[in-house]
């Protein structure tokens, strides 16, 4: 017999070569993207960024203190909405089995799917049509409705791997069904569902596409909510088509926030669902 | 007051059409244990979940019959009131995760949205777990998640939320069976002398435990109470040869 383990141990090393350098292919995007933005994103950071308004082009200095206030109020009306709807959505499909709760998954997964600039024209025909004009709220429903299925899908299957036997233990005691739910089976799957929830805002924070006809943007500080309001991946959006320079130093350092901020509602969320599982 | 704090009527339980206890009769008396014993698959699990309505909570689930506690019938009492005065500790320890040691034994009333005073509190938090055996080991850190204690004390906490309702009976479904002999044995003890207060209803498969802690056993096979007789008297002369088979370890 032929002793061939010289060549089996080659094979694997070369397989195993190839799966590292793939791997590293891989983040080789990610590492230029994060190098880029750093490295010009970085001189707009300054204490102006965070607190002054836009100025007029051709006049130095500035900042994105509307944007980054607009943004703040669109995930906030987002939360909201898709909050609420979301976990008692993510309650029903858990608890129940079926045909109808079958289709609702579907539909979830369906809206998961759909376009977010779709979803932005729904938006303009539901809501800045009615109302009349662009506005926070209108930007708010569209971000709102691109976060609802992942709220829906991290209570599912969050709900999913709590153990039977606590809700068990609930009824057991004579707790009714809806305390057994709020005053037990939520709270024992509240780590997993708020990791949902950051990963849902992560997601929303950087949408351009469906506050185009929604939020608009302004570059006056606005917080009504029925005012057009301006918005980090606005600002980028915009600055970054004109032709001035400074401020396409100022959409460097927008980026280099909404990147941060990204990374960081990101990497908390992780954290908690790798604290959850071990 | 009733004779008998129990009565189980021509009671039959299933899933979906498929009739797991048929038609059982029992009378309970006040303050005893009783031990239902049986082979796997028997319908004893099937059968004490009627007790306090928790069968029903599976879809599906099906029951006809009659069950009496202290001559109210628990069909039409709400399942919510019933399941207060009869208290239920499962196989697995499953303390509240999200609460700590004095919050779970008070789960009952928290759950409920009973308020009650600090001293009240205190009170009945004490008393449940000087019962349970469990206060002088968890006295120092009540305000410890109970998931932190040994599976043995984690089902004595189980047992002292069920007894700080104050129920007329407690169902105790094969609690031993996931602890270590030591644990087992004290769990033994505790039921032994809670019976002095409460009615006990103990399924297990283990004989020798039926042996050591009920004053009254009844042996399941196929869904069908056998026999239900005297503890002492069912260990030493079984009337139905079924029984005699199973306590020698023939099946089961």
């Amino acid at each position: 017999m032929r002793d061939n383990t010289g060549i089996r141990l080659l094979k694997d090393r070369v397989f195993k070569s190839i799966i590292i350098i793939f791997s590293f292919a891989v983040i080789i995007p990610l590492g230029l993207i994060l190098f880029g933005i750093v490295k010009n994103g970085i001189s707009a950071i300054n204490w102006d960024l965070f607190t002054k308004l836009p100025t007029p082009p051709g006049e130095a200095g500035g900042g994105i203190l509307n944007s980054i206030v607009g943004s703040l109020i669109l995930i906030l009306i987002a939360v909201l909405l898709s909050v609420p709807f979301g976990i008692m959505l993510g309650i029903f499909l858990s608890e129940n089995k079926g045909r109808f709760a079958d289709v609702l998954g579907i539909l979830v997964n369906t809206l998961q799917g759909v376009p977010s600039i779709v979803i932005g024209i729904v938006a303009y025909l539901w809501v800045v049509k009615p109302l009349g004009g662009f506005s926070a709220l209108s930007g708010g429903i569209a971000l709102g409705i691109m976060m609802l299925p992942i709220v829906i899908k991290s209570t599912e299957e969050t709900l999913k791997l709590i153990p039977f036997s606590l809700k068990e233990a609930a009824l057991g005691l004579g707790a009714s069904y809806v305390r057994t739910m709020f005053k037990v089976v939520l709270p024992a799957g509240f780590s997993g569902i708020l990791s949902g929830i950051l990963l849902g805002i992560a997601r929303i924070a950087g949408e351009t596409a469906p506050l185009l006809f929604t939020a608009f943007g302004n570059p006056y500080l606005n917080l009504n909510i029925f005012k057009p309001v301006d918005s980090l991946p606005l600002v980028i959006f915009n600055y970054s088509m004109s032709p001035y320079d400074d401020w396409h130093r100022i959409a460097w350092g927008a980026s280099f926030v909404l990147v941060v901020m990204v990374l960081v509602l990101n990497i908390i969320a992780r954290l908690r669902i790798w604290r959850n599982m071990s | 007051m009733e004779k008998y704090v129990l009565k189980v009527i021509d009671l039959s339980a299933g899933y979906s059409g498929n009739w797991v206890v048929k038609n059982v009769s029992m009378d309970v008396p006040h303050n005893k244990a009783i031990a239902i014993m049986g082979p796997s698959g028997c319908g004893k699990s099937t059968f004490i979940r009627c007790i306090n309505r928790m069968h029903e909570v599976v879809p599906g689930a099906s029951v006809k019959g009659k069950i009496l506690l202290e001559g109210e019938d628990i069909f039409e009492m709400h399942p919510v009131k019933l399941r207060r005065r009869v208290g239920m500790v499962f196989q697995r320890p499953n303390p509240f995760p999200t609460m700590n040691i004095y919050d779970n034994v008070l789960a009952g009333y928290i759950l409920n949205g009973i308020k009650l005073k600090k001293e009240e509190k205190d009170r009945i938090v004490e008393q449940s777990l000087k019962n349970a055996f469990l206060w002088d080991e968890v006295k120092a850190s009540l305000y410890k998640k109970g998931t932190f204690l040994s599976g043995g004390q984690q089902q004595r906490l189980c047992i002292a939320r069920s007894l700080a309702m104050n129920p007329n009976i407690l169902l105790l479904d094969e609690p031993t069976s996931a602890l270590d002999p030591k644990a087992q044995a004290m769990i033994e003890e505790l039921i032994t002398e809670l019976k002095k207060t409460v009615t006990i209803i103990l399924v297990t498969h283990n004989r020798a435990q039926a042996a050591r802690v009920s004053d009254y056993t009844a042996f399941m096979f196929l869904g069908e109470i056998i026999e239900f007789d005297d503890t002492a008297k069912m260990f030493t002369a079984p009337k139905d040869k079924r029984t005699e088979e199973y306590l020698t370890g023939k099946f089961g």
